[in-house]
């Protein structure tokens, strides 16, 4: 009766038409024209220079070997078929892979603790650049064309006590481009929340720098109208003995793809990564990480958890870690679970691990894609629950490991109410 | 006063070899104030019967009936059978991760009462209970029967009877896999929530160990998905000194004649 699946693969709804359009059984061709190359995308000495990637016909052999330049133009136009785009619907990006981005900006409105700074920068400002670098033509489209970007610094041995809040909300959907940029200096404590909102297409690059021995949790959520299209880079720069926290929720939005990476720059940092997301009737909501080992003695811990309903609800994760040659002592856990509540939606799922050394603490990752187990409802049903209290009680459970990461009260509580929300769609 | 009134009860699996009939014709009468133990060696039908009062979807009713004062239970969905106020104690009760035992057990409370639990004196009495069967005050704040002893996971079970006080108690092998200590809790609480009153239980058992504790008015001894023999209390006694293989040899028999058939 329970259909729980683990495996390192892609796991569709059963369902009367199972695909969604465009997709084969397989989900995707694979393309043989992905770039390689072997240099370190960012770490280090390397965070100001690019790569072009080892050229036509080279598959992508390994994550590191991935094309990042902050030039447009060395991205090829998307076809679809590559490795990082093979499920992502491109008509429904709405020019953000092909349009210039002369839309305009979402509004970025910060509040928080007085010595916690903002400032509206120009492009040329020399924070621009000190976390991030493109790694898909989507994000190099933003870098291009963004005007200004939002620096938010935490100062050094700072310890914030409320929270910083980041309330991003769309303008237009003309096709836009974003960028904000977040500094904990040395020894500082801050919790930032990017609350993105409101109806935007826009390709957004968020740089994250977590300079050594400081402690940041970033919470990324996608609360957009239906209409809304966004992709959004995150990509946090972790210094000696910092503690990095991510942790992103997408509910909202007609496509959402975020892309969040960790590289460790120094040895004894720690990366923990939460994602919950609620896909909805032909909703998709993407999710692609990277965790770049880089250095000796870095811990790291990701876990996603969605719930997906209705008719071509596509949900899609993908996690990359990466334990380079230098990367002694590193100790890594991935895992994603998916929950499929109806047919005809679809979770892809795939965790990809690459091993350059033996001498670690540990490494793992897991995947499961299952729909719910009739012997939890039974259990609940058999103590006079009906069902639908029942469903709802085991998805909010599901769901709640994520949640309660966040650890800001008032947000957990809006995050509750949403997940709420979504679960009273499937009942009819 | 209540009555569960099993009647001609043919029950079936749906197995990769095709349908199998476990439950061949099973009558069975319970009142409120009376204890039925229902023994009987294993794969002889007794939790298929417990499993099928309470609605499990995995077994398939195909002759008979079972009414409680007279309402037709198997037209009831799982959810409206507790309601109505049977209560199974699970041979292996389920995780369910991510649900809080407080959660849980006043969500249930609510559905079975129609209302929910005054929150004051709910609080206590939950106390109370977890206290008398000796269940840690933090398993509230757990997760229910998550990372539960399964001598724990029974003790829950017997949890949820007290609080949800049901007409009709079916305990599927609760006693087995518990020490004498957790086993004389258990009873305990099983006669407390007999002792008011209101109840009548079904008791299913392996062994003759939990009778000591609680003591039954009506023994019948399932083999082969039928009651072979019914009697008084003396008949558990019986089963103590000689066990199944009085029954079991005309099973047994049974099977080889068929084999050379």
């Amino acid at each position: 009766m329970t259909e729980i699946t683990t495996e390192k693969a892609r796991i569709g709804a059963p369902s009367a038409q199972p695909f969604i359009d465009g997709f084969t059984e397989e989900g995707e061709s694979l393309s043989p024209i992905n770039a390689a190359a072997s240099k370190a995308p960012l770490a280090g000495e390397a965070v100001k220079s690019h790569s072009h990637g080892g050229g036509v016909g080279i598959p992508d052999s390994s994550r590191a070997g991935r094309l990042t330049s902050y030039t447009l133009a060395d991205f090829k136009p998307l076809t679809g078929l590559e490795e990082d785009w093979r499920f992502t619907p491109l008509k429904r990006l709405r020019g953000l892979h092909s349009e210039v981005l002369s839309g305009t900006a979402p509004t970025v409105t910060v509040s928080g603790p007085d010595r916690v700074t903002v400032e509206t920068v120009a492009r040329g400002d020399k924070r621009i650049g000190s976390a991030g670098i493109p790694e898909d033509r989507v994000s190099a489209n933003a870098w291009e064309n963004f005007s200004e970007a939002t620096v938010i610094t935490v100062p050094a041995e700072f310890e914030a006590d409320t929270e910083v809040n980041v309330v991003i909300t769309g303008q237009d959907t003309a096709a836009a481009a974003q960028h904000i940029v977040i500094v904990a200096e040395k020894f500082s404590k801050a919790v930032v929340v990017l609350d993105h909102q409101g109806s935007a297409v826009v390709s957004e690059n968020v740089e994250i720098v977590v300079e050594d021995g400081a402690t940041l949790t970033v919470i990324t959520l996608q609360e957009w109208n239906d209409d809304a299209v966004h992709a959004s880079s995150q990509q946090a720069k972790i210094g000696r003995d910092a503690k990095f926290k991510h942790v992103m929720v997408s509910l909202g939005g007609d496509l959402v793809r975020v892309t969040p990476s960790a590289r460790f720059t120094g040895p004894g940092g720690e990366a923990e990564m939460f994602g919950l997301y609620f896909a909805d009737a032909g909703q998709h909501l993407e999710q692609r990480l990277f965790v770049d080992h880089a250095v000796a003695n870095c811990k790291s811990n990701v876990l996603y958890k969605g719930a997906l309903q209705g008719r071509n609800a596509h949900a899609v994760w993908v996690g990359d870690v990466l334990i380079r040659k230098e990367a002694e002592g590193t100790d890594t856990y991935e895992a994603n679970r998916n929950l499929l509540l109806t047919d005809g939606a679809r979770a892809d799922s795939v965790p990809n691990l690459e091993i350059e050394t033996g001498l670690i603490e540990g490494a793992g990752h897991a995947s499961a894609t299952g729909r719910l187990d009739d012997e939890h409802l039974f259990y609940l049903m058999a103590r006079g629950i009906p069902e639908d209290v029942a469903r709802r009680l085991v998805v909010r459970g599901f769901l709640h490991e994520i949640i309660q990461q966040i650890k800001v009260p008032a947000l957990e509580e809006r995050l509750t109410d949403a997940v709420e929300r979504e679960l009273a769609l499937t009942e009819n | 006063m209540s009555t569960l009134e099993i009647k001609d009860l043919h029950v079936s699996i749906d197995t990769e070899q095709g349908t199998k009939e476990i439950l061949k014709g099973v009558s069975l009468t319970i009142k409120t104030g009376q204890t039925h133990a229902i023994m009987g060696p294993n794969g002889s039908g007794k939790s298929t019967l417990a499993s099928t009062i309470a609605g499990h979807p995995r077994y398939n009713v195909t002759g008979g009936s079972i009414t409680l004062d007279g309402e037709d239970v198997l037209a009831m969905s799982v959810d409206e059978r507790a309601r109505a106020g049977v209560f199974l104690a699970m041979q292996y009760p389920v995780e369910v991760p991510g649900v809080s035992m407080t959660n849980f057990l006043r969500t249930a409370k609510t559905a079975i009462d129609g209302e929910a639990p005054k929150l004051r004196t709910w609080t206590k009495e939950v106390k109370d209970a977890m206290q008398k069967l000796r269940i840690d005050a933090d398993f509230a704040q757990r997760n229910v029967n998550e990372g539960f002893s399964g001598g724990e996971k029974k003790r829950v079970e017997i949890l949820q009877l007290e609080l949800f006080k049901p007409k009709f108690a079916i305990l599927d092998e609760t006693d087995s896999g518990l020490d004498v200590d957790a086993l004389k809790v258990v009873s305990e609480g099983v006669n407390r929530a007999h002792a008011e009153g209101n109840m009548g239980t079904l008791l299913i058992t392996h062994y003759t160990r939990i009778l000591r504790y609680i003591k039954p008015d009506f023994v019948h001894v399932f083999v082969d998905g039928q009651v072979v023999e019914e009697g008084g209390p003396e008949l558990a006694d019986r089963l103590e000194e000689e066990g199944y293989d009085r029954y079991a040899t005309g099973a047994g028999a049974a099977t080889i004649a068929a084999a050379q058939a």
